[in-house]
């Protein structure tokens, strides 16, 4: 340990002999973060001491770690000792249904348009719902049981299946990764778990919907996924945060694990809230999101829709180790105002015969900044690797920005690689053209935008496609004329 | 009864005045022509009706279908029953006419208070309106003017204007780049729609359109005026001594 970190570390046990002691009463953690928070929060959540010393590890660790800066995004820096790291919903005994869930947090859910028992009864959808880090409803867990299909929150997860928890947490993110997946591993909140034993095609779409309630609160989810050998399962993500003045930040962590033989397609429509006009607030989203094709022939696919959050950096990537493996990433990333977005992916070829496609698609609009970043990586033994790449930047005004930065390392000559990139504008033209056929111009705009991103709306679940569409139009409202 | 009433209308574009005091009246269920050499203002004044903002209206009126149509905004103008086939229509990437179509069909009859077409509904009606200008469903799936040939792009023009129904359409040289077959379609498609309660405006410079979409009346637009009206008789009298006469004629006036 260094001399500063030795003196850092005498100040703040220093603080906590004269500062606050814990109380498992509260409903949240006091600001600030140190060992003790961490303990705070491992003992709230009663989990076992090696998880315990897990988090003390990536702690310790990312103590001596620096908050990376060469994304193409300008931030205020964020205070770490000034957030709370963990807040419960106001709710003390434990739910055997969805009518039991407290009306409050149903009403809000409700206002988001992800009604549970609309969710339950109509779509086949199970919904596993995170409020401020602690999972309030899981449904249709019954009939994924009697698959052998596990989908919980990550605290029951640690608590009824520990074995798989501790076999694949940090498997494919370590703790070590990086700044924010560090921290994630310190703090994480609570988050989703999800097995999907040999063989089994899983009949429905499992969801999650994320929200970040309480003022001053970082949400730091941790979601971990497992496709046994032949497995399938289509998982959807939703994201949404009311208005705040103050910036929050968003530090999640997502791993996915794909078996011999296995799929899974990872499907994110993320909407935190991006600010006001000017700027002020919104969500900084610094998420790690990583899977592996461990196995012979698995695939994993991304598809993203990203509308909000102030300052997004987000790269879910595919690890090919598996031979015949295929990784794909469809991204479609709008922003408008003063947003900043720099996302991508990262395909990192090590099996034979490997394919990734990476398709990604910017909008911008505003004073906002968007762009992609992606590395497709081919090492030595991958043989016959395969990428395609196509990078489409659409503009709506001049004062935004497109950027894209595409890098590319290819060690094995048999490799395939294929990069396309275009950059246009929405012209006052198009826009008088459909105006003139009876369309307004936040129609137009809409239109024009869902033509552009088509290829990757395509790819969504039929009722996110929907709400992805109308996300698109909803960030770009007044964002021209 | 008059559905388009324009007073001394004069516009600018880029500071320049290019329409200079235009006056003219459309009734339902007439056929009108303007004519003029290039560069004249006819697409000035089709995009001034329909509400292009690049355009100043510097003086003048223009009542359409009763309306202050210098007041409405493009797409309600659309909405009301306007309509302009481009000169040169606009590509848009990634929409298919279909989709494009089905949107703007639903806008225009809910401004009208009819009810909003379903998938089968509107389906029913295109394929109606397709047999009208002969075009291949194959086309209306592809996105809207993307890699469309001439041709193409001026019978999917009309193909709208069919969807669409408009009480007024102003077809800004529909006809230029079409072979004959294709004028023919065009002007059957444009002739089939033709009803007692609309009107039609065919920009052109060249009469051999004028030979299939009878005109009841000639304009003669020349640097922003138009300095003679008459008959289809006009056209063949234009078509055989060019514009020369009409110049000399405004010289010497
Ligand atoms: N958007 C524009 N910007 C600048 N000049 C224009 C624009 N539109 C038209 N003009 C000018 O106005 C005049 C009339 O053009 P236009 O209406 O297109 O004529 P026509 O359709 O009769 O050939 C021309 O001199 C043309 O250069
Ligand atoms: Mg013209």
């Amino acid at each position: 340990m260094s001399k500063d970190d030795q003196i850092l570390e005498e100040f703040t046990s220093k603080e906590y002999e004269h500062g606050w002691s814990v109380d498992l009463e509260m409903d949240q953690a006091p600001k600030g973060l140190n060992e003790e928070i961490i303990r705070f929060i491992s003992k709230k959540k009663e989990e076992p001491e090696w998880l315990l010393e897990w988090r003390l590890k990536a702690f310790r660790h990312w103590q001596q770690m620096h908050e990376p800066t060469w994304a193409n995004v300008t931030y205020q820096k964020v205070d770490y000792q000034d957030i709370i790291y963990y807040a419960a919903p106001k709710q003390k005994k434990k739910l055997n249904s969805l009518d039991e869930v407290d009306p409050e947090l149903r009403e809000t859910f409700e206002k988001l348009g992800i009604s549970l028992e609309e969710q339950k009864r109509l779509t086949g959808v199970a919904v596993d719902a995170v409020l401020d880090s602690v999972s309030v409803a899981t449904t249709f867990k019954e009939t994924l049981a009697e698959l052998g299909i596990i989908f919980c929150s990550f605290s029951e997860a640690v608590k009824d299946h520990p074995d798989l928890v501790r076999q694949y947490l940090g498997s494919v993110v370590p703790p070590t990764d990086n700044f924010f997946a560090a921290l994630n591993s310190a703090v994480f909140s609570d988050g989703s778990f999800c097995y999907i034993p040999k063989g089994v095609h899983c009949p429905m779409e499992l969801s999650t919907y994320f929200r970040i309630n309480a003022a001053n609160t970082g949400q730091f989810e941790r979601t971990l996924i497992i496709a046994d050998e032949g497995a399938y399962v289509s998982y959807l993500e939703g994201c949404t945060a009311p208005m705040r003045d103050e910036n929050q930040l968003h530090a999640a962590v997502v791993e996915i694990y794909v078996h011999k033989d296995a799929e899974v397609k990872y499907s994110t429509v993320q909407n935190w809230y991006p600010g006001d006009k000017e700027g002020k607030g919104g969500i900084y989203n610094f998420v790690t999101k990583r899977g592996i094709c461990a196995g012979d022939n698995a695939k994993l696919s991304w598809t993203q829709v990203e509308t909000g959050s102030a300052v997004t950096w987000k790269y879910p990537s595919c690890i090919l180790k598996g031979d015949n493996s295929i990784g794909e990433f469809y991204s479609v990333a709008v922003t408008n105002n003063h947003q900043q977005a720099d996302t991508g992916t990262k395909m990192i070829h090590l099996g034979k015969n490997t394919k990734s496609r990476i398709v990604s698609k910017g909008i911008s609009a505003g004073k906002s900044q968007n762009s992609y970043r992606g590395l497709v990586d081919i090492s030595k033994r991958a043989s016959n690797a395969r990428n395609f790449s196509q990078c489409d930047s659409l503009l709506l005004g001049s004062d935004c920005g497109a950027h894209t930065f595409p890098y590319i390392q290819v060690k094995n000559h048999s490799a395939q690689v294929e990069h396309e990139a275009t950059t246009s504008k929405i012209g006052e033209d198009q826009i008088f053209y459909c105006n003139q056929r009876g369309l307004d111009t936040e129609e137009a705009i809409a239109l024009i935008v869902n033509g552009f991103s088509k290829e990757v709306l395509n790819k969504l679940p039929m009722e996110f496609a929907v709400e992805a569409q109308k996300l698109l139009a909803l960030t770009l409202e007044g964002s021209v004329g | 009864m008059s559905l388009l009433k324009i007073e001394n209308l004069k516009a600018s574009v880029e500071g320049q005045q290019i329409l200079k005091g235009i006056d003219l009246e459309v009734n339902a269920g007439e056929v009108h022509a303007i004519m003029g050499p290039n560069g004249s203002g006819k697409s000035t004044l089709a995009s001034v009706l329909a509400g292009r903002e690049e355009y100043e209206v510097d003086e003048g009126k223009v009542l359409f279908d009763g309306q202050d149509l210098l007041e409405m905004a493009p797409e309600d103008r659309a909405r009301a029953g306007l309509f302009l086939a481009f000169q040169y229509p606009v590509e848009i990437p990634g929409v298919s006419t279909t989709n494009f179509l089905k949107a703007a069909v639903n806008q225009v009859r809910q401004y009208r208070g009819l009810p909003e077409l379903d998938a089968v509904e509107f389906l029913k009606i295109m394929k109606e309106k397709m047999k009208l200008v002969e075009i291949d469903q194959s086309l209306l799936r592809r996105s809207l003017n993307e890699g469309f040939s001439g041709g193409e792009k001026k019978r999917n023009e009309i193909f709208q204007m069919a969807m669409l129904e408009p009480k007024l359409a102003i077809l800004d040289e529909t006809d230029s780049g079409l072979d004959i077959d294709a004028l023919r379609i065009v002007a059957h498609g444009v002739n089939a729609l033709k009803s007692p309660d609309n009107a039609t405006i065919v920009i052109t410079h060249y009469q051999r359109l004028l030979d299939y979409i009878v005109p009841d009346h000639v304009h003669v637009l020349y640097k922003g005026k138009i300095v003679k009206s008459g008959d289809k008789e006009l056209a063949l009298e234009l078509e055989e001594k060019g514009y020369d006469w009409i110049k000399e004629e405004q010289v010497s006036a």
